[in-house]
């Protein structure tokens, strides 16, 4: 088995996949942190086997925490709670629900042969 | 059973002399219930049950959650009382004349009446090497043990059969880590349940979580490798799959053999016959479960097993109830994918909605005048079903095609008043609606009570809170949108109903996946009512940051830690310790309100080190990051004071440790002082004692914080001993019927009556709760271990407590501390100076 999953390619431009962890790695509807460079990112395995990786910065204290967020659903959005004062995330769109004009970044997943890999630019 | 339950029930059979001696053959979910049934309406006869799985009956439904994380205890149902059960007891014959059965050890136990409850064996077809090492059935805990085991080195894993159960076991391969493929002798998946249109939605979703889907294939053979296990799968075209684990989930047979052996009526395919009292042909032999068939047909869903062995109960109790057949409908979360099926699978017009690259697909039959609904299928979005299922069989209530796309809501439709609603127990619309009216009802629970609609699978539960809704009810007591219910309800809800998990509870019992509000609330049912270590399994997963890492998140995401000092007492080697501690590890140090020592500022990775010097030195965790009993504060009492008349440094200890770690509402704070001089502010907390000449008066409902309340003097001049068993019942009573975050004194507020209620209950047992409310606390004080060391001694746990997976040993590099009054304090990021 090659590519398990892979989330739609956001800009165009090249992509550097980095790989953070074995997908066995990751709890069901539980995040964790990763270090890519400079940046941090959290990232979530749902309780359906789906990846997504978002910024780890909760924009609203400014504190890399979002990995430590409660997992859920909001209608048919995935979601993650910031763990600080538990404003909803969307973990497709990095939208805030409650509040659209604030976003954390999200970036592209996969797996490959059993590991996770996260897509950044090459300009990052 | 224990001795003393078996002379009682020895003494009412002879006392009563008319006590009947029930053997239950098979000891699973049907026969569980069975007992249960016949337990709890008063049976007077002694009831055995022989069960030959090496555990008393669990939840099978559940099973697969086995492989995630939950422990064989934790499926198991609660034991009845006063029920002999023997498991790892195989019966091999039925003595019909001499009224006997017989066991794998030549034992002959009587009965006067005979209950089989065998349920069913997975089919394994007969090709060659279907019984090599690395073959597994997918039934029991021991099944999933051994798969687990075979599964260890990793490799491809094949399910062989795509049905409902297949694609859980393939779900489960997956979960282990295996390469993991599926091969289905029809031409779709789920050919039971959908159609070809559905069955390629389908694919395309299990497909895309990268497993390998083979329909119109069967099995040729199995074929061995070098060391003599299962190395590859021969389809019958001669194309081989390499498999290193091959799990049969091709259907199941009725467990019929010992009536077949013994004579009584079976059907042609199996199934032991029983008319609708469940009875077989032998009028003192019945058979529920997976094992009978019933109606026309062996049922292989819990829901109408259960439902038989309530029958069989009634008609042992000398009852006159009758199963005249269920519902197959069926609702479920395959993969991550919503699957419904209701009604009829064909029909003379169908109307069809596909959306491949959403994955969504709806189909409804008509009848040819299009005007009668027959049926449904869905993928990817079950919405319609909970509209349209009560519709079957009558005049659609507008065009198909708008029909399809009715909200989950149901919005716009307004169903007839005897569409059923509950088809589990035949409750219709106009008889809920009738019962609200009549009864005044605010709440599902009341529904349920008042009408049992919702109360055996639960789907239909969202529907009852969306009908209170339209009869004006404020259904403001909804936790959250994916909980119609109250805490309260909750509660009693996994209580009651002996659930252990969040996954069984929102699935029965709710909609969606959760959220940051019903999570931990549950997490914390699920604690109070003694459920293990809370970062065990699925239960990690519900809990706040604060529960998940066993420390309070700080504002620029570090943590503080603060261990127990019970009573606030501390010997002087301790108190240099929690200095050594502190200083090594660079932490903030403060003294808190509780009379114990905030420690701040560590970063996850470095907690556990910080317990492990802690722990080694005899702390334990002071729960201040749960919602849990935080402190009992006290003075120093008589043993050193002038004026102290009770030693209220030796009770507050006593109480703290008895009730640490106890999961409730809300924090729970507690101080005893000791004499009137009150210098332990206990009139402020939640529980407060305080000293008198004879005893001690007890207080409750008080509290500091935002809205300031002295608490109510409940009892006066106690005995420790009666003191203690009201506190137990107090707390109890507050755990089981409080709102999320309400604290006691809202809580007492709130309650119905006041203190004069509360009096009523836990002093003269108005409700006759009291018994109950004790042991569950004996059971608490009993299961209590401190969750840090459980923590350090257990490496699945520790695997948490890191800062990066990619970089455990790298500190964040977000974290930087400035020096203040020769203390750290968190330099915070300024939040414009981080772009997006
Ligand atoms: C993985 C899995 C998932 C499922 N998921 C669902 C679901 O989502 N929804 C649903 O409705 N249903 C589901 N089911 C089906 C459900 O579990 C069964 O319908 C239910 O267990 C039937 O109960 P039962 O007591 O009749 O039989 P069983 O559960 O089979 O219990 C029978 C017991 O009798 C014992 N026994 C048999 N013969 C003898 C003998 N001679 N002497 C002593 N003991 C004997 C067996 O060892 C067994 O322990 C699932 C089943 C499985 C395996």
């Amino acid at each position: 088995m090659s590519v398990l999953q892979q989330s739609p390619a956001a800009a165009a431009g090249e992509r550097a996949w980095t790989p953070v962890c074995r997908y066995a790695d990751l709890s069901p509807d539980r995040g964790a942190a990763a270090l890519v460079g400079r940046r941090q990112i959290a990232l979530f395995r749902t309780f359906d086997g789906r990846l997504y990786a978002i910024g780890n910065r909760d924009p609203y204290s400014g504190a890399y925490v979002m990995a430590r967020g409660i997992v859920g659903s909001r209608g048919q959005e995935p979601t993650v709670a910031s763990p600080m004062h538990k404003q909803v995330f969307s973990l497709a769109s990095g939208v805030s629900l409650d509040d659209p004009a604030t976003a954390v970044p999200t970036y592209p997943v996969r797996v490959v042969d059993g590991t996770v890999e996260v897509g950044l630019d090459r300009a990052a | 059973m224990s001795a003393t339950e078996e002379r009682s029930a020895t003494r009412r059979h002879v006392r009563e002399g008319c006590g009947r001696r029930v053997v239950v053959v098979g000891y699973g979910p049907a026969a569980h219930r069975l007992v249960e049934a016949l337990t709890g309406n008063g049976f007077d006869g002694t009831v055995t049950v022989l069960g030959e799985e090496p555990r008393p009956a669990y939840d099978r439904v559940a099973l697969t959650s086995y492989l995630a994380g939950r422990t064989a205890e934790d499926l198991a149902y609660p034991a009845p009382a006063g029920v002999t059960a023997r498991v790892g007891t195989r019966v091999t014959a039925i003595d019909r004349e001499g009224r006997t059965v017989v066991t794998a050890s030549g034992e002959a136990v009587p009965y006067d009446v005979l209950v089989l409850a065998t349920g069913s064996a997975p089919f394994v077809p007969a090709v060659p090497g279907s019984d090599l090492p690395g073959c597994f059935a997918y039934r029991t805990i021991d099944d999933l043990d051994a798969i687990r085991e075979a599964a260890r080195g990793g490799g491809p894993g094949v399910v062989v059969g795509g049905g409902l159960l297949g694609l859980e076991a393939a779900d489960a391969l997956r979960g282990l880590g295996l390469d993991t493929h599926v091969v289905e002798m029809s031409d779709r998946l789920l050919p039971r349940q959908v159609d070809e249109g559905g069955g390629a939605v389908l694919r395309n979703h299990i497909e895309a979580l990268g497993l390998t889907v083979h329909t119109g294939a069967g099995v040729r053979a199995v074929e061995a490798g070098p060391d003599g296990r299962a190395a590859r799968l021969v389809k019958p075209d001669g194309e081989a799959v390499e498999a290193r684990v091959v799990v049969f989930s091709a259907g199941v047979r009725p467990r019929d053999e010992l009536a077949r052996g013994c004579g009584l009526a079976v059907g042609e395919r199996g199934g032991v016959v029983v008319d609708s009292g469940m009875r077989t042909s032998d009028p003192h032999i019945y058979a529920v479960g997976e094992c009978a068939l019933a109606a026309g047909m062996v049922y292989g869903l819990a829901g109408p097993c259960l439902a038989q062995a309530e029958v069989a109960a009634d008609r042992i109790l000398g009852g006159a109830a009758t199963f005249e057949g269920a519902d197959l409908s069926t609702r479920l979360k395959l993969l991550g994918v919503e699957v419904a099926q209701f009604g009829a699978t064909s029909g003379a017009l169908d109307v069809t909605y596909m959306d491949p690259v959403a994955g969504v697909y709806k189909k409804l039959f008509v009848s040819d005048d299009a005007r009668t609904l027959l049926g449904g299928i869905c993928v990817g979005d079950a919405a319609p079903y909970d509209t349209l299922r009560p519709f079957v069989g009558r005049d659609l209530p507008g065009a198909p095609s708008d029909l399809l796309f009715a909200g989950a809501g149901g919005d716009g439709i307004d169903l007839p008043d005897d569409a059923l609603v509950c088809s589990c127990n035949n409750v219709t619309r106009g008889r809920v609606r009738a019962a609200i009216a009549e009864h005044g009802l605010t709440d599902v629970r009341g529904v349920k009570e008042c009408t049992r609609a919702g109360t055996t699978c639960g789907s239909c539960v969202p529907a009852l809170g969306r009908m209170l809704a339209e009869s004006g009810v404020d259904t403001g007591r909804a936790l959250c949108e994916h909980f119609a219910y109250g805490r309260a309800e909750l509660f009693d809800i996994v209580r009651v109903r002996g659930i252990m998990t969040f996954s069984r509870l929102i699935a029965e019992h709710g909609t969606g996946r959760g959220c940051d509000v019903c999570k931990p609330v549950v997490a914390s049912i699920l604690a109070s009512l003694g459920n293990g270590h809370i970062l065990d399994g699925e239960q990690a997963a519900l809990q706040d940051t604060n529960d998940h890492f066993l420390a309070n998140i700080q504002k620029n995401g570090t943590y503080s830690v603060v261990p127990r000092i019970p009573g606030g007492e501390i010997t002087p080697e301790r108190l240099i310790v929690i200095g050594e501690v502190a200083r090594d590890f660079g932490l903030y140090t403060k003294i808190t309100g509780g009379q114990r020592i905030d420690l701040l500022g560590a970063r996850v990775e470095q907690l556990p080190a910080i317990w492990k010097r802690l722990v080694d030195a005899g702390f334990e965790s002071g729960h201040a990051y749960g919602k849990a009993l935080r402190t009992v504060k006290s003075c120093v009492g008589s043993t050193w004071c002038r004026y102290g008349v009770q030693d209220s440094v030796a009770l507050a200890i006593a109480l703290e440790l008895r009730y640490r770690g106890l999961r409730a509402p809300h924090k729970l704070k507690s101080a005893v002082s000791g004499c009137a001089r009150e210098c332990a502010e206990a009139r402020s907390k939640d529980f407060g004692v305080i000293a008198t000449e004879r005893g001690w008066n007890l207080y409750v409902g008080g509290n500091g914080g935002f809205t300031p309340r002295h608490a109510d003097l409940l009892a006066a001049d106690l005995p420790t001993e009666e003191l203690v068993r009201l506190i137990d019942r107090f707390l109890m009573f507050y755990i089981r019927t409080a709102d999320r975050l309400q604290r006691t004194s809202a809580w007492l507020e709130s309650l119905d009556g006041g203190l004069g209620r509360l009096r009523e209950v836990i002093v003269e047992d108005s409700l006759g709760i009291c018994a109950d409310l004790d042991a569950q606390m004996e059971r608490h004080v009993a299961g209590y271990a401190d969750e840090w060391r459980a923590t350090l001694e257990d490496p699945e746990r520790l695997r948490r407590f890191v800062g990066f997976v990619n970089a455990p040993g790298t500190p964040d590099p977000s974290i930087e501390f400035e020096t203040e009054r020769d203390q750290i304090k968190p330099v915070l990021i300024p939040l414009e100076a981080v772009s997006r």
